[in-house]
């Protein structure tokens, strides 16, 4: 087992048990990696470059929105580059850009390389908010972007604090699914 | 936007995250799937009033222990392909294990009988009820399998929703098991492992647009 793995995996458990900073360093450091992996299997079918940091934050959201599903008693690699070949065959179907088959590679072809050249998405997330209803918006700005508590979020949006967790996940879930429709041309 | 700023929004106030939620939802599914099931045997068909007799009881032991051994199979199953990459490795032999079992007994029975009463093991009484009623009571348990699925994050949808079809067809054995009063290994290895391989083909062939996230 790589120490790549070990490390990552070690990350992942510390982030399914609340931890913030843990999420953070491993949300960054999966995104380098699925940034590497993207441009290069957008790159062979003639896609591109820039359409990779799209499909980056859209499987970066759904590491984050599906982290519940990672079972701790197998290894992290093979979950993450499952979810990564999952938004790129549904990406590739949605955009109609090609029929080629996405092969079934070897697992750690998804933490092969590392890319830090960050682009910006083609998306703008205040406007994508716009979207939201009035309670997911205020809830995800209020515990998401602004960094207050759960209790504070409930008094500014006037809901109860569980009200303002089911918001918050129901919210950034509207908010992959507006970002999944925005990158369908 | 960067994905730089996603990283940072998505690691503010991380909540802690229910590790057993995936086994959770989708036995809490598979019991409410049980439960209606069940229902329509009690107030829908009716159960066989036959009881007293030791022969009914051991086909209706037969016919439960064939529905549920299927459906707890197909659990396992559903549960891993309910996480991403849970099709790897995995060789479902288990789950054709209890078809096995039947379709050997049925062909004991069979073998051991005059070759005159073969139709009516096979056919019984009511073989187009048991062919309608069972995907017909699958179709709850059903809508209930992959609204727990969908809570999860498969990769291989015709793969997910066939082993939902699966659960929900045993399940719907489950409960069509008390009504039907056909007693013969042949009948319950054709009608009813028929219609639960139907019900998996049709969960197969609804996977992949019922299941996307």
């Amino acid at each position: 087992m790589s120490t790549d793995e070990i490390e990552l995996k070690a990350l992942m458990l510390a982030s399914l048990e609340g931890d913030a900073a843990a999420h953070r360093v491993l949300l960054d450091r999966l995104s380098s990696r699925l940034r590497a992996y993207y441009k290069d299997r957008l790159a062979r079918i003639g896609k591109a470059a820039a359409e990779a940091e799209d499909l980056v934050q859209e499987a970066v959201l759904a590491i984050h929105l599906k982290r519940a599903t990672y079972d701790p008693s197998e290894p992290l690699t093979p979950w993450v580059y499952a979810i990564a070949r999952y938004k790129l065959v549904d990406f590739l179907r949605r955009t109609r850009a090609s029929r080629a088959n996405v092969p079934i590679e070897e697992a750690d072809e998804v933490m092969a390389h590392d890319d830090h050249d960050a682009t910006e998405s083609s998306y703008d997330i205040r406007r994508l908010m716009e979207g939201l209803s009035k309670n997911m918006r205020c809830a995800v700005e209020a515990v998401k972007l602004d960094g207050l508590s759960t209790a504070e979020a409930a008094r500014r949006c006037g809901l109860s604090e569980s009200g303002v967790k089911v918001n918050v996940h129901r919210g950034l879930k509207t908010l992959a699914t507006l970002i999944a429709k925005r990158n369908a041309p | 936007m960067k994905t730089d700023e996603l990283v940072t929004l998505l690691s503010t106030n991380v909540e802690p995250v229910d590790r057993g939620a995936v086994a959770r939802t989708l036995c809490l599914a598979v019991g409410g799937g049980v439960i209606v099931a069940l229902g329509t045997a009690f107030f829908g068909l009716g159960v066989r009033t036959d009881f007293a007799t030791t022969r009914a009881l051991i086909f209706l032991a037969v016919k439960l222990a064939f529905a549920i051994g299927t459906v707890g199979f197909a659990i396992a199953y559903l549960t891993r392909l309910t996480r991403p990459g849970g099709e790897r490795k995995l060789s479902p032999f288990l789950t054709i294990a209890p078809f096995l079992v039947i379709m050997f007994l049925a062909a004991v029975s069979l073998g051991s009988a005059p070759r005159a009463h073969w139709d009516r093991m096979i056919v019984g009484d009511d073989w187009l009820e048991c062919l309608l009623s069972i995907p017909i009571i699958a179709i709850v348990p059903f809508a209930c399998s992959i609204w727990a699925v969908r809570k999860g994050a498969p990769t291989n949808l015709a793969r997910a929703g066939a082993f939902a079809g699966l659960v929900a067809g045993g399940v719907s054995a489950i409960g069509y098991a008390l009504h039907c009063t056909d007693d013969s290994l042949p009948f319950v290895a054709v009608w009813y492992g028929g219609t639960i391989v139907l019900c998996t083909f049709a969960g197969a062939a609804l996977g992949p647009r019922l299941l996307r996230w």
